[in-house]
Parts: structure tokens; C-alpha cells; sequence
């Protein structure tokens, strides 16, 4: 074990490349990142019963630290974390992995406990005690831990302060503040009014619209999965992946002219830029038919409804038609729980939130733009 | 009965305890209930609480420590006031002294890092009542509330982001602002906005777009840095506040936290 980690530590800390450092900088390729990620929070949430085990999470958290504490030693990753204003994402990590692990622990016992008609840990509504003293004393003893936290942590480490701001010299790459940075990540595979406002919008008008979509009326005041899992596991997927995933992303992966770069890489400004990427008109008319683009119209129809009829057919498909399969399919018992106005609402949001990994993936593996993109209304998806 | 017990009696029968805490010491039921309705700060609190209610494993205490790092935020920020002037000329120069001149000058860095914790322990805080599945009847509504307050709390760093005016502060509220410019209708970049004329006349061009509003003017510069200070020390913070004592009501309402039905 010492030798393995003696081993492990001596080829993370040379700063030259070599086989490790250039297969895990491949793994974390963004495709490559992103599936793994989703399968391990998959695997994880169907085998949460076993996975959730302390042995498991143990096993989880001193491997994570080791390989976390190892990376540091390589330069290039330790910039990127010892950055003052990083840190944060270092504890966003340990938290969210805490927590989720603690929620779905809880959630097998009581499942446990369900299926064996035992009652659930939260169960005993009777049981009251009083405020004074039982629960001020609770939140005290919490806020002095969270100040004592808070000092200590001020004390350790000074709060970021740069140049003076300069409207002349911009900085390479100009990153958000941290928690926009899976939106600035959307900037990459939408045009900005729909990364930087229609999916905004549409996370919080979902939030907010969870309580009324969601009519399954079990699971409401304790930890389950068992008797929801639908709800729980595209929560799951938009909060783990789609923000803290895609947040990691552009913290660790993003660099000079927001190219991806791999952990271990230099962040080399000189990096040629990505290929040229190509929309479905393209690959429709020119790449499949052997034609030139459409540059007229059909009738009374412009020359933008022609040129992109292959895209407009398709997302009218997958936002209207697939719905409606999804509804006798799939979504059969769920879609006769809701009714059709909560019903359409739902497949909205969540073929929305679909669409977003639809785009990034096709943009890694196939270097693929828009569906649809009408430039002369800036109308492009 | 030793001196310090006598001592303490002395105190708690005189005339000033009494007119400040108006029932015995806590140490039976009436008195405990007491201590909770007849002080204005703890009567947010219910008198009793369900046993798994108080739990540290089931809510995690995040929404009380996202309200306690709301004070503290509020504590620093004004005492960092005293010491910053939202002008292009002092601002960054202020922050520089507030590092090199104050005496114990940690405020700076506990409102920053204090910023950060509270992004994070919201998040907690919804994923917490996701999972528990407590934005269910009857607590809809202060779901929604809760969402706003998220959504506030991320305005509320991102505003103060700016305000040390350094490479860091504007090229990230650059790029965070660039995005307004595009709103549909109402940005020069956006969707549709070239629609709306009058006669040949564009309506909606940089001087006047979403991102003008934001940032009162087509760059980041003096105007947004006064704009970002006053949104960021005066106008988010009393919406929070009014929206955080929504929040707590509705949770007495909603009849407290949430457990099994």
C-alpha cells in the first residue's frame, strides 16, 4: 500500500507528462468526463442500498482525498486550486458528496424499513420536545462552529485582489464568478440569449413549478427513493451534473480561450482553436443530399424556412411528437397522474433539460452547432 | 447555596431583569414555553417541536446556518462601508488599505468567504428539502419563495463581485452581463429585438438595451460600479430580508418542519 502511493505520488509529482497523468487528462476529455459522470451517479443511485454502505463511503472519500492530495503535486492542478477564489469548489465538492451520500443513506434505511413494515426513522409525530432547550441550544452550538469556521478560515487565507481593473487588458480565459460557470458553460453550445436567459429561466420557473408538476404525494416530510424515483433522479441529474458537474468543468477544464485542457495539462494560449463547426443544413443538404444550401425560397415560404426545414421538422418532433409518445409510453401511469396541462408543462422542462446534454455531446463527438439557425433574427438552436 | 447562586437570584428577581425577561428561569415547562413566546427574536420558533424535526441528520442545519451567514454578511458589509467609496478612483485603493491600514482587517475576507458558504449551504438547503420531498402540500408556496431567495442570494454575490474593482471584478461581471445584451426584445443582440422600429428607426440598440439598464452603460465602468453598489448594499438586501421573513412565517404556517404525514 505505502509502495503503491510512494509509486502513485512520484509520477503525479513530476511535472513531465507520462502514461497516468496523460490517462486520466484523457478521461477527463469532455465527453469522456461527462458520461462517466453520469453513469457513476446512475450506478450510484440504483445500487444506493449498497453503495451508500459506511465501508463504501469510507472507501469513497479516502480514495477521492488521495488521488485529490496526489494531484496537487502537479503544478498545473495545484494553480488552478490554490486560486483564493477555488477553494470554495474544493469544499462545494466534499459537501455535495457528504450530503448526497447522507440523504440516500437514509433514504435505503427507511426504504429498508418500509418494505419490512417496520416504521420510518423520522416516524413518532407525537413525540415532541420543547424549543428552549432543546433546539436553541442546537442552532448555538451551530452558528459558534460556523464562526469559529468562518474566522479561521478568513485568518488562513487572504480574499483574492488582482490588478487594478484595466478595460484594456483582458484577461485569458475571463471567467464568471464561480457558481455562473455552468451557465458560461452554456455559452458554448447556445447562442447567449438562450444560455443566458431562456435556461436560467427555465431552471427557476421549473423550480418553482416542481411543487405543482410533482403530484406524487408520497415521500413528502422524509428520506426515500424507493417511492420516488422519477422526481428524485432528475433533480439528482440537473443538480449533480447539470450545475456542480459542469461548475468542475469550468474551474479545472477550461483554460486559455476556453479550450478544454486536462488537469495535469499547461494552459497553453497558443493552442489552436477548435474545428470549424457545422450545422444540420449543412450535413443535411450538402454532407447527405450532395446539393448546394438552398438560397431561395419555396413559394410563399422564405428562404430560411427552406434551407432549415430539416432542423424546424426535427425539434418540432422532438418538442411536440415526443411528448406525446413519451405519454403512452414511458410517462403512461405518470401522465394520467398529472393531467394534460401538468403534463405538458413537465415534458417541457424536461425535454429542455435534455436537449442541453443532447447539444454538448453532439458538439465534442461530431463538432455540431445548430439544429436550426436562423442568423437573420438571431433565431438560432 | 453558594455566593454565585445568591448572586444570580440577586439578579434575576431586581426590577431591570424583569422588565427585560418577563418569566422565571427556563427550568419547567411553563417557563420554557415562556422563554420562547416572549421574546421577540425566538418566537419564529414553534413552543414544541417534533423529536425527528430537530434531528441533525435529517435537515442538516443549512437553513438556519444560510440565515446566520446572511447576518454576518449584513454585519460585515456594513462595517465594510465605513471604509469603501464606490468611485472608480477610491474603490480599489480603499479595498488595498482596508488590507494594509485596519486593525484586525479580516472583514473583508469574512464577507467574501462568508459570500461563498452561503452559495453553498443553500444549495444544501434545497437539496435537502428536495430530497425529503418537503415542497410538497402544504408547503408549495414557500418552495417558491425559497427559489427567489436562491436565485437572490446568487444576484447578491454577483453584485458584489464587482465592487473591489479589480481584473477579477470586471472582466467576470463582463462576461456575466455580456448575456443581457442578448435578452430577446429587449437586448441589441437579442432575438427579435430588430423588429422593433419605428419607421426605419431601431428602438432597441446598445444605448438603451437590457444591458444599458443593468449596467448604465454600454461598458462596465463608473456607472455600473455606483449602480452595482447601491443594488448589491441597499435594494437586494431589504428584498432578502422581506422575503426571509416570508419564509420563516410560512414555515410556522405550513406547520413547521416538515415529517412524515
Amino acid at each position: 500500500m505505502t509502495e503503491m502511493l510512494s509509486a502513485g505520488s512520484s509520477l503525479l509529482a513530476a511535472d513531465d507528462s507520462n502514461a497516468i497523468k496523460d490517462a486520466i487528462n484523457a478521461l477527463c476529455a469532455p465527453h469522456w468526463f461527462f458520461i462517466l459522470s453520469c453513469a457513476s451517479i446512475t450506478v450510484f443511485m440504483v445500487g444506493y442500498r449498497r453503495f451508500t454502505k459506511p465501508g463504501f463511503a469510507l472507501f469513497a472519500v479516502v480514495g477521492f482525498t488521495v488521488f485529490y492530495a496526489l494531484s496537487a503535486l502537479d503544478s498545473d492542478f495545484r494553480s488552478i486550486i490554490a486560486k483564493p477564489d477555488n477553494v470554495p469548489i474544493t469544499m462545494m465538492i466534499y459537501l455535495v458528496g457528504f450530503f448526497v451520500w447522507l440523504s440516500f443513506r437514509q433514504a435505503a434505511i427507511n426504504d429498508q424499513n418500509t418494505e419490512m413494515g417496520r416504521p420510518l426513522s423520522e416516524a413518532g409525530s407525537d413525540d415532541k420536545v420543547l424549543v428552549w432547550p432543546d433546539l436553541v441550544y442546537i442552532e448555538l452550538i451551530a452558528l459558534v462552529l460556523c464562526m469559529v469556521f468562518l474566522t479561521v478560515w478568513s485568518v488562513v487565507l487572504r480574499a483574492p485582489l488582482e490588478q487594478p481593473a484595466n478595460p484594456s487588458v483582458i484577461p485569458n480565459p475571463s471567467k464568471a464568478p464561480w457558481y455562473f460557470l455552468g451557465l458560461q458553460e452554456m455559452l458554448v453550445y447556445f447562442d447567449p440569449w438562450i444560455a443566458g436567459v431562456l435556461l436560467p429561466g427555465l431552471v427557476i420557473v421549473g423550480l418553482i413549478a416542481v411543487p405543482f408538476i410533482d403530484k406524487n404525494p408520497r415521500g413528502n416530510g422524509y428520506y426515500t427513493l424507493r417511492e420516488r424515483p422519477f422526481a428524485i433522479g432528475v433533480f439528482m441529474f440537473g443538480f449533480v451534473i447539470l450545475w456542480v458537474v459542469l461548475i468542475v468543468f469550468g474551474t479545472f477544464l477550461r483554460g486559455p480561450n476556453w479550450n478544454f485542457f486536462g488537469p495535469y495539462e499547461f494552459w497553453d494560449p497558443h493552442r489552436p482553436a477548435a474545428l470549424l463547426n457545422i450545422n444540420l443544413a449543412e450535413i443535411f443538404w450538402v454532407q447527405w443530399l450532395g446539393r448546394g444550401i438552398p438560397m431561395e425560397g419555396w413559394g410563399p415560404l422564405p428562404t430560411f424556412m427552406v434551407r432549415e426545414a430539416p432542423g424546424i421538422v426535427l425539434l418540432s418532433f422532438y418538442f411536440f411528437v415526443v411528448p406525446a409518445i413519451l405519454r403512452y409510453t414511458i410517462f403512461r401511469k405518470l401522465g394520467a397522474q398529472m393531467g394534460f396541462v401538468r403534463y405538458a408543462l413537465m415534458s417541457q422542462l424536461f425535454l429542455w433539460m435534455v436537449f442541453v446534454p443532447i447539444k454538448m455531446v453532439l458538439r465534442w463527438t461530431l463538432n455540431f452547432k445548430y439544429f436550426v439557425a436562423i442568423t437573420e433574427y438571431f433565431l438560432n438552436f | 447555596m453558594n455566593l454565585f447562586d445568591r448572586f444570580g437570584d440577586w439578579v434575576r428577581g431586581g426590577q431591570v431583569w424583569g422588565s427585560v425577561f418577563r418569566h422565571g428561569v427556563p427550568r419547567d415547562r411553563r417557563t420554557r414555553a415562556m422563554a420562547i413566546l416572549s421574546n421577540v427574536f425566538l418566537h419564529l420558533h414553534p413552543i414544541a417541536i417534533r423529536k425527528s424535526g430537530i434531528r441533525l441528520s435529517f435537515t442538516w442545519c443549512m437553513g438556519g446556518l444560510t440565515f446566520f451567514l446572511f447576518l454576518v454578511e449584513v454585519v460585515t458589509g456594513v462595517l465594510l462601508m465605513f471604509y469603501y467609496r464606490p468611485t472608480v478612483e477610491y474603490a480599489y485603493f480603499d479595498i488595498q488599505g482596508l488590507r494594509a491600514h485596519v486593525t484586525l482587517g479580516l472583514l473583508r475576507e469574512m464577507h467574501r468567504w462568508g459570500a461563498h458558504a452561503m452559495i453553498i449551504s443553500i444549495w444544501l438547503h434545497m437539496l435537502r428539502v428536495f430530497l425529503t420531498g418537503s415542497y410538497k402540500p402544504p408547503r408549495e408556496f414557500n418552495w417558491g419563495v425559497g427559489v427567489i431567495l436562491l436565485v437572490l442570494t446568487l444576484l447578491l454575490s454577483f453584485t458584489g463581485y464587482l465592487l473591489p474593482w479589480d481584473q477579477l471584478a470586471m472582466w467576470a461581471i463582463t462576461v456575466g452581463s455580456n448575456m443581457a445584451r442578448a435578452t430577446p426584445l429587449l437586448g441589441h443582440e437579442g432575438p427579435l429585438a430588430s423588429l422593433i422600429t419605428v419607421g426605419d428607426v431601431p428602438l432597441v440598440h446598445a444605448g438603451d438595451d437590457a444591458r444599458f439598464g443593468l449596467l448604465a452603460g454600454t461598458f462596465v465602468g463608473p456607472n455600473a460600479l455606483l449602480r452595482f453598489y447601491v443594488l448589491h448594499c441597499v435594494f437586494l438586501p431589504v428584498v432578502v430580508t422581506v422575503l426571509i421573513a416570508v419564509h420563516f412565517w410560512r414555515i410556522r404556517k405550513d406547520g413547521g418542519v416538515s415529517g412524515p404525514l
